[in-house]
């Protein structure tokens, strides 16, 4: 049966989930073959053998953390002569985009990134898209070469099925320009405890309404009330309450949770290109003007400052 | 030695408008007022400011786009960049982004660069692959997604803020580098700028200009095919209630009912 590549997004040998999403709709295609690069394969394969590998390829060399995207090209063009795949599939990331992109000029491909939806075709792979803000829905394919597709986060429920997930060393060779872009140093985000912004079931954001960065904790208390990332609009990051990494939008992260829920935000285009396509959207906002009104499934009119804390103590005495 | 810095700008329909597709499934441009994609005008910035500390240097904006592209470029000039390269053909309606990079990579090397710096992303693709597309292409190094992003002894060195991690990278030159919306707030052309924008060369270039054939580019040449194009149904319409000192309980309410709590 067909092969399709799947590029495993991981921590030290801890698959993340976008991967688990990438795996459920490889099988749509064909079997599954996942590319590990770096420390963990052991780790990471009995994980991607029970969401259906068959195989896992896998190389570690310091080159990977060591310099930035190509040497994660080079070995996914030694694993695409390696397999000669139907589909590359790779997660939907900043980092994911431009491997796969590189991959998609070597290989005289061409490229669909952040897909929400993948289904079989006649013609190969077809990729839904939410383009303009997610005003529409396009579906493309891939009509040049072997199909590079980049699919965003939350786009499939993870579904287990066991394959063999059988673990194969991976020869890469090096070109020149591996070396090219050096990561001089390297500081980790430190952790929330939270769940990740765009795996997240439920992000609760906040916008300027929430008036300064001493306010944010009740945006905060409200998310752990249920077990919600935290987002924030832009006029939040950037008046400095909120860190950069959580900005929800068009310059920001795109999320589609189960729940989103917009206390203080208008609902700037800008905005909505990040979380339109959320499930099931409320807001709070004292203007009933507020264009996010359109977008919800309920809203309410008010002072966040009073609607918000009585919403978490609400869902905590529910919870018990 | 000079530096010859090349800037990507893209022209797009504005994302305030009500953007739609034409029956060919390409982006429809007639639709809305189109401009300087606004993530462009951060990468003008940084080319403004690397230019400043350089002893020498020379800023040409690159666009490939239809004729009214040149108010994006004219736009990047009167910020004060000194010359403009137009890639302008028929031929050229409907190419995608791996045809772009083609493009882009021909009149890249025809200008003479050794920094080529990029938006993030367009407005309108968002699809925020074209940097690394030149890159290959052009088989330099790319050093995306800064924040933070200078120039000294020909290497670039930048910040890059990642999902896991904030990353300090660096290069040697030439190398295609790309700036985010938080490297710098870009500046506003003047009117001495505005002014002197009309007198700076805009040289336009087709296809052959490029050696570069109608097959490789367009809608007929390209990598991939929109099927279809659906506009997503209206949300319907949600209820929307006034606090009257229970808002937050009937949020919840709403939040039980849909099972979240
Ligand atoms: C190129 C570009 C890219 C952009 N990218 C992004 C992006 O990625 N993400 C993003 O978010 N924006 C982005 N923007 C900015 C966007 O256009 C808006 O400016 C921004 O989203 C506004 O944030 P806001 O809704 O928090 O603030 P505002 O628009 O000022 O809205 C604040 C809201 O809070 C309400 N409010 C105030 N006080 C209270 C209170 N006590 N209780 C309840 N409600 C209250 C007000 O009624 C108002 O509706 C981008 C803009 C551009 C040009
Ligand atoms: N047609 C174009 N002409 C010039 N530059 C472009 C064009 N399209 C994209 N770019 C550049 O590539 C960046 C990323 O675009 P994209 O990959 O389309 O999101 C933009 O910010 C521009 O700097």
């Amino acid at each position: 049966m067909a092969e399709v590549l799947v590029y495993v997004d991981h921590v030290d040998g801890a698959v993340r989930k976008p991967t688990l999403e990438l795996l459920t709709l490889a099988r749509r295609i064909g079997e599954p073959v996942a590319v590990h690069l770096g420390a963990g394969a052991d780790t990471a394969a009995p994980t991607l053998a029970e969401y259906g590998a068959v195989r896992v390829l896998t190389a570690d060399a310091p080159e990977f953390a060591d310099y930035h995207v190509v040497p994660k090209v080079d070995a996914l063009q030694a694993a695409h002569e390696a397999v000669s795949p139907v589909a590359v599939l790779v997660p939907s990331s900043a980092e994911g985009k431009e491997i796969a992109a590189r991959l998609a000029v070597r290989i005289g491909s061409g490229i669909i990134t952040d897909a929400v939806d993948l289904a079989a075709g006649d013609d190969g792979p077809v990729a839904t898209q939410s383009v303009f803000a997610a005003a529409f829905t396009t579906r493309s394919r891939v009509s040049r070469g072997t199909p590079v597709i980049t699919v965003k986060p939350n786009s499939a429920a993870p579904e287990a099925a066991q394959a063999a997930g059988t673990v194969e060393q991976l020869s890469v060779t090096f070109g020149e320009l591996a070396t090219g872009t050096k990561v001089v140093s390297r500081t980790p985000r430190a952790a929330t405890g939270r769940p990740e912004l765009t795996e997240a079931a439920i992000v609760v954001s906040g916008g300027r309404g929430v008036n300064g960065a001493e306010n944010f904790h009740l945006i905060e208390s409200l998310a752990d009330s249920l077990g919600a990332a935290v987002g924030a609009s832009r006029a939040a990051v950037d008046a400095g309450w909120y860190p950069h990494a959580s900005q929800v939008g068009q310059t920001g992260k795109s999320v589609s949770p189960q729940l989103y829920v917009a206390a203080g935000i208008s609902g700037a285009i800008q905005h909505r290109a990040g979380m339109q396509t959320s499930k099931t959207i409320v807001a709070v906002n004292k203007d009933a003007e507020a264009p996010i009104f359109d977008l919800v499934d309920y809203g309410v009119v008010g002072d966040l400052f009073e609607v918000v804390p009585q919403l978490t103590e609400e869902v905590k005495s529910r919870k018990g | 030695m000079s530096l010859r810095i090349v800037v990507c700008v893209k022209y797009v329909p504005d994302a305030t408008g009500d953007r739609h597709f034409s029956e060919d499934l390409t982006t429809d441009r007639d639709a809305v007022d189109g401009l300087l994609s606004e993530l462009d005008e951060y990468a003008v910035e940084q080319a403004l400011q690397i230019a400043d500390e350089a002893d020498d240097a020379e800023i040409t904006v690159l666009t490939v786009g239809p004729e009214d592209a040149r108010d994006a470029l004219r736009k990047a000039l009167s910020m004060g960049a000194d010359k403009a390269v137009h890639v302008e053909d028929d031929d050229l309606h409907g190419t995608d982004a791996m045809g772009t990079s083609l493009v882009l990579a021909k009149a890249v090397e025809k200008t003479g660069y050794d920094l080529v710096i990029c938006g993030m992303a367009s407005t309108d693709g968002v699809m925020g692959v074209l940097p690394a597309l030149l890159a290959e292409r052009l088989g330099v190094p790319q050093v995306t997604l800064l924040s933070e992003v200078s120039v000294e002894d020909g290497k670039v060195t930048g910040r890059r803020d990642g999902d896991a991690a904030t990353e300090q990278l660096e290069a040697a030159l030439p190398a295609v580098v790309s700036v985010t919306d938080q490297s710098g707030e870009a500046r506003y052309p003047s009117f001495k700028g505005i002014m002197a924008a009309k007198k700076k060369p805009v040289e336009s270039l087709d296809l052959d200009d490029l050696d570069l054939d109608a097959e490789q580019v367009g809608l007929e040449g390209a990598w991939t095919k929109v099927e279809d194009a659906t506009a997503r149904p209206p949300r319907s319409a949600g209820t929307v209630v006034k606090d009257e000192g229970e808002g937050g309980k009937q949020l919840a309410e709403f939040l039980a009912g849909q099972k979240f709590i």
